[in-house]
């Protein structure tokens, strides 16, 4: 029966434009690529309005600008500009860092529909650590000034070891700032998170602490509040659907143009993503080697190639599966029936032996770190 | 939610959402922060009229004038209200 299961056929409806690899903070489980620095070529505002005009004509609808700090672009209120008129939903996503009333107020002229911004911890020592910048005051007050201009707030809170016991305190932080929606995002291990991830991934017994306590606040503040709780997928028995399925929704370019069928699949080996330099959108989505590569289930090794639950997961997440395996055709190995499953135990017993010892050193996301790191090691 | 709802409650569409058409899936859509609801005809005419002016019962009187018909109060309210749990629409007080 392999193949007849039907294989979701689409248009983007997602368009997350990375303006900027630039940014201010030096978050160590930052999602950009370890190599970011050698990416410099930063696409320019012309061809950023032409990806908007050609991602919307094909019926792209909500547009993330997001970096790095999208904020260090100079030309950010005229792509929301350019953006709003063509009717898409537009979202910043920033470190808040940087993000003045004055700018508050242009972006909003400009047409911008919401402001999602990240705090990295409840209290200012640990979070200005994380973030590798003095930048908690300003945040706060980013956050109350996103409120008093009428937008709605995304407040997002990335979770790890270091501040998963503050779940109580996070909470109460949003609360306190009038977010409408809060992201609780355990971490995910890609990029610069899967480098210090024997210093970020909490124990078993921490996430589920944590999770009662975020479930409780779910129930007490229902109709003020939304919670968006991101599941800690080593956590779990089965792979996530990655991205809603290859090359079905969800449409990324990186700031120097390279158009990714999700914002970490520029690691995959050899798969080749075009740029939107050299090939129009359509030619991208519809007939690009990359964004074909993993569409439908024929690529799929077992267990996943007669798994009933193939259509539900498409075998979980490539980036994932190579990380851990070193093979991107390969089963999910956060699935329970992956081969390999005891890589992903093997990742858990690391860091719980790494977290004994308290000065297990992070790697924070700088250009010299990312310089440093970049040359090919094997 | 402290405003209960009643016959004479003026709704308006929240702020913090957008409610439009798309051309590429012939449908209209709520659109909210990295999210989109597709609607369906009769719920996208119910919540157009969701406009701060009209009350619930002039909303009910509208519709079952444009579509020439009568009975349709239940199903209005039964959308009504599953659009004010998820903060689409708010009651003016």
């Amino acid at each position: 029966m392999a193949g007849s299961e039907s294989y979701p056929s689409g248009t983007p409806r997602w368009l997350l434009a990375e303006l900027t690899y630039s940014c201010p903070l030096q978050c160590p489980y930052c999602s950009n690529p370890i190599d970011y620095a050698d990416h410099t070529h930063e696409l320019s505002t012309d061809e950023w309005r032409r990806v908007f005009t050609e991602a919307r004509a094909m019926g792209a609808v909500q547009l993330g600008l997001s970096g790095g700090e999208p904020l260090i672009r100079k030309d950010l209120p005229a792509l929301v500009e350019h953006a709003r008129e063509l009717g898409y939903y537009t979202n910043l996503i920033s470190s808040g860092y940087g993000l003045t009333e004055e700018k508050i107020v242009e972006l909003k002229m400009a047409g911008l529909d919401h402001i999602q911004i990240s705090i990295q911890a409840p209290e200012k020592t640990l979070n200005n650590y994380l973030a590798g910048t003095d930048s908690y005051e300003q945040k706060k007050t980013a956050a109350q000034l996103i409120k008093q201009h009428g937008y709605p707030m995304v407040l997002c809170v990335v979770i790890h070891r270091h501040n998963i016991h503050l779940m109580h305190e996070i909470l109460e932080m949003a609360v306190e700032l009038g977010a409408d929606y809060l992201e609780l995002a355990n971490t995910q291990y890609y990029g610069w998170a899967h480098l210090n991830r024997d210093a970020l991934l909490p124990t078993r017994e921490q996430f589920e602490t944590a999770e009662a306590i975020a479930q409780e606040y779910k129930e007490k503040l229902r109709g003020r509040m939304k919670i968006y709780y991101v599941v800690p997928d080593y956590y779990e028995d089965r792979p996530k659907a990655c991205m809603n399925g290859w090359g079905t929704t969800f449409l990324t370019i990186a700031p120097d143009g390279m158009a990714l069928p999700c914002h970490e699949a520029r690691i995959l080996p050899g798969l080749n993503c075009p740029n939107v330099r050299q090939m129009s959108l359509r030619d991208i989505w519809e007939t690009s080697e990359a964004f074909n590569r993993f569409r439908n289930f024929d690529w799929m090794e077992e267990p996943c190639r007669t798994c009933p639950e193939k259509s539900k997961d498409f075998g979980g997440c490539r980036c994932q599966a190579y990380l851990l395996t070193g093979d991107m055709n390969a089963t999910d190995p956060v699935c329970s029936l992956s081969p390999q499953r005891d890589k992903v135990e093997q990742a858990i017993n690391e860091a719980l032996t790494a977290s004994l010892d308290p000065a297990e050193p992070l790697i924070f996301r700088n250009s010299r770190n990312s310089k440093t790191l970049s040359k090919p090691t094997d | 939610m402290a405003t209960p709802l009643d016959n004479s409650s003026r709704l308006v569409f929240s702020p913090l959402h957008r409610l439009q058409w798309e051309e590429s899936q012939r449908k209209y859509v709520i659109l909210y922060p990295e999210g989109m609801v597709e609607l369906n005809l009769p719920a996208a005419e119910i919540l157009k009229l969701c406009d701060g002016t009209r009350t619930l019962d002039v909303i009910v009187v509208e519709l079952e004038q444009t579509f020439e018909t009568s009975g349709l109060r239940d199903d209005i309210l039964e959308m009504i209200e599953s659009a004010l749990e998820n903060g689409w629409i708010r009651i003016l007080s």
